[in-house]
């Protein structure tokens, strides 16, 4: 995947295009043809929804696998972006519903769920290791808790419904096809985003903080600082998804950022493997289509001992997700083909 | 705390400490026995009319009060299993609540089935404590060492637990009945109100709580002298502090991980039939006290029993004095605890800092 700089440059297009790579290509045009090939059905509620918990999963991987910080509360994040757009936007639950539009009510969902994120890991920084899940899930509880409890702000039980994603240009966002496409470039920023900073100054020192921060502060490095930025980004992220999530469900509630799908989270993520952004991906596509299709296997009400089960096996067979799976498989298979050049 | 202390601490009238006036250890002094005195005085002087304007009647302000002790003990029940696992095997047990839920179903079936509370408690605890063990060693000592691995693999037992007993025992709530003698209420000697005509009314309280909140207490005790003064409660408390060092002295810490591990979910279990038979079982409740094991542990501090007490103490007053005066945001109270704990202490009241 890691497509190195080629030594000696020809010209800047060629260029770019090594440096993006050929599996990333292939990938891409898969993705936009994807519309083509399938049907509504596939489209928004196999691709879309993939991608969005990608996102969402991506958010949490960008935490714990470049910063260590393993965050059940990414959901909660998401959660507050969607309540903005609740809040802000037009809802048709008679409560709130300021009626802004769309283009101020997303810069501000996300910079609320960017923010909170910030917030909650400055809290979190000051533990360390295991400690953050600990404090990530009882926010993430709490919050849940919150706005049930909560009727003057966030419409307790029942959460606010009617929210839809907005017309553009003549471009109807409630199709599917042009929502899918809409998933498909937030996914795609997103993932280009967590790659390059993964390589730059910052995603460098937030790698060697994870390492060893202990050496890094005493380099002179501000690991607090860095911390908090990433969880920043991490909120950026999951408000997006959380944007695109409440756009495709039409409505809010609870129910959306209960500790399951707080869970689910955190489980699409491993299930992918957290070494990689393109492995939230990976177990998002999984994740949704044993959802969408195991019902038929074991029936709807056995769904979450299948997917624990499976969940399990990951933990306990391979740490890497299945892309650690991928690299295995790839290994052994190096080494027949060493064997058989012998 | 320390009541000797009071009579030095007015300021300036200290002469032997000069310069500095009081030590902080002093002003704390102060400010716990001015607390102490000021809700003595809450809770048996006739309230004047301001007190009631701002804590609404007598007997909501201590029925408060009361809950929040009693819930307070079932919380310390949960969480002091949750902070000696964690504090000594630096293993997140997130099925914790689980284990709590699973403790209350078993003891409603032997409750249920034998007539008899006392043998439901008692079954749940065993029961659960050979869950426990089992845990211990057919799943964690396979991955010891590995933090994040052991807590995701609890996330995964904790997500199936959920589900199988949901396929048991459905969605519906269960209440384990109390027996006879534990039941009704009693007359506290703590007058909430006087009538016209001069006769006084005095607190009446389930008599099962006052026992619930008895029954931790004596259970903190008893834990407490373990750790202290027995030898196994040394090698726990060795084991705490450095496990590599006492693993490197001799000692099996297999058989002591085996033994927390027990005593850890064995409490659980009492705990959820407990809090069955006080409050009632239903899905859902294996989150409920999930978090409030966390909150507790996160502000009382990992590993230590004593942080546990506070901890439930102040995350279960916090809980139902917010549900009285508050409603809607009790929830946020128990956040905000959380928060500032953290801000100031990262460690926990009593957590000691790595």
């Amino acid at each position: 995947m890691n497509a190195d700089v080629t030594q000696n440059p020809a010209t800047p297009a060629r260029n770019l295009l090594a440096r993006i790579g050929t599996g990333h290509l292939v990938l891409a045009a898969l993705l936009l043809a994807y519309p083509l090939v399938s049907s509504d059905f596939f489209l928004t509620q196999i691709g879309g929804y993939s991608l969005i918990f990608g996102m969402l999963a991506l958010s949490l991987s960008l935490l714990a696998g470049y910063g260590g910080m393993v965050s059940l509360a990414q959901i909660s994040f998401a959660g507050v972006a969607g309540y903005t757009v609740a809040i802000f936007g037009e809802n048709n639950s008679n409560i709130l519903g300021f009626g802004w539009p769309w283009w101020l009510v997303m810069p501000l969902a996300l910079f609320f769920a960017a923010t909170s994120s910030a917030l909650i890991g400055w809290v979190s920084v000051r533990t360390e290791g295991i400690y953050t899940i600990m404090i990530t899930l009882a926010v993430a509880t709490a919050a849940f808790y919150f706005v049930r409890q909560n009727y003057t702000l966030f419409n307790g039980f029942p959460g606010y419904t009617g929210l839809r994603a907005p017309i553009v240009f003549g471009v109807n966002f409630r199709d599917p096809v042009p929502f899918y496409y809409m998933c498909l470039v937030a996914a795609t920023l997103s993932y280009a985003a967590v790659l390059y900073a993964a390589r730059s100054t910052f995603g460098l020192t937030l790698q060697a903080i994870r390492d060893n921060p202990r050496r890094m502060r005493a380099i002179g490095f501000d690991v607090t600082a860095h911390k908090v930025v990433a969880w920043f980004y991490a909120g950026l992220i999951a408000g997006l998804a959380g944007v695109l999530l409440v756009w495709f469900n039409g409505r809010i509630s609870p129910g959306t950022i209960n500790v399951a799908a707080a869970i689910n989270v955190l489980i699409i993520a491993v299930i992918g493997g957290l070494k990689h952004p393109i492995g939230p991906f990976v177990g998002a596509v999984m994740v949704v289509l044993m959802q969408t299709f195991a019902i038929d296997i074991v029936g709807a009400e056995r769904f979450n001992t299948l997917i624990g089960v499976f969940f399990l096996a990951i933990v306990f067979f391979s740490p890497d997700g299945i892309l650690g799976l991928w690299g295995q498989l790839r290994q052994r298979l190096a080494q027949e083909d060493l064997r058989s050049r012998q | 705390m320390s009541i000797a202390d009071a009579p030095k601490t007015p300021p300036g009238s200290a002469p032997g400490s000069p310069g500095t006036g009081i030590t902080r250890r002093q002003v704390w002094g102060l400010f716990w026995l001015v607390l102490a005195a000021l809700f003595i005085w809450l809770v048996f002087a006739d309230w004047p009319d301001w007190v009631k304007n701002i804590l609404l009647s007598k007997k909501a302000f201590l029925s408060a009060c009361l809950n929040g002790l009693t819930l307070a003990g079932l919380y310390f029940l949960v969480a002091s299993g949750f902070t000696l696992v964690f504090g000594l095997m630096r293993n997140v047990n997130l099925a914790h609540g689980s284990l709590y839920l699973l403790g209350a179903y078993i003891g409603y079936e032997i409750a249920d089935r034998t007539g008899y509370w006392l043998l439901g408690v008692l079954g749940a605890f065993l029961i659960l404590s050979v869950v426990g063990l089992l845990m211990q060693v057919v799943v964690f000592r396979r991955l010891e060492g590995d933090d994040l691995r052991q807590t995701l693999v609890t996330i995964g037992i904790s997500i199936i637990a959920a589900d199988l007993m949901l396929a048991v025992w459905t969605g519906g709530t269960y209440q384990i009945l109390i027996p006879d003698w534990l039941a009704g209420a009693i007359k506290l000697p703590i007058v909430t109100a006087v009538r016209s005509n001069g006769s006084i009314v005095l607190l009446s309280y389930p008599f099962f709580r006052l026992v619930v909140l008895a029954l931790a207490i004596v259970i903190g005790i008893g834990l407490w002298l373990m750790l202290n003064k027995t030898r196994v409660g040394m090698m726990i408390r060795a084991g705490v502090d450095d496990r590599e060092m006492l693993s490197a002295s001799g000692t099996n810490v297999h058989l002591i991980f085996a033994v927390v591990f027990a005593i850890g979910a064995g409490l659980a279990g009492l705990a959820g039939v407990i809090g069955g038979s006080a409050l009632s079982v239903a899905p859902g409740e294996d989150v409920r006290y999930l978090l409030a094991s966390l909150v507790v542990v996160i502000v009382g501090g990992m590993g230590s029993i004593t942080g546990a007490a506070i901890g439930a103490l102040i995350i279960g007053l916090a809980e139902q004095i917010g549900l009285v005066y508050f409603p809607t945001y009790g929830v946020v109270l128990t956040f905000v605890i959380m928060v500032v704990t953290l801000a100031i202490r990262p460690q926990g009241i009593m957590g000691k800092s790595q």
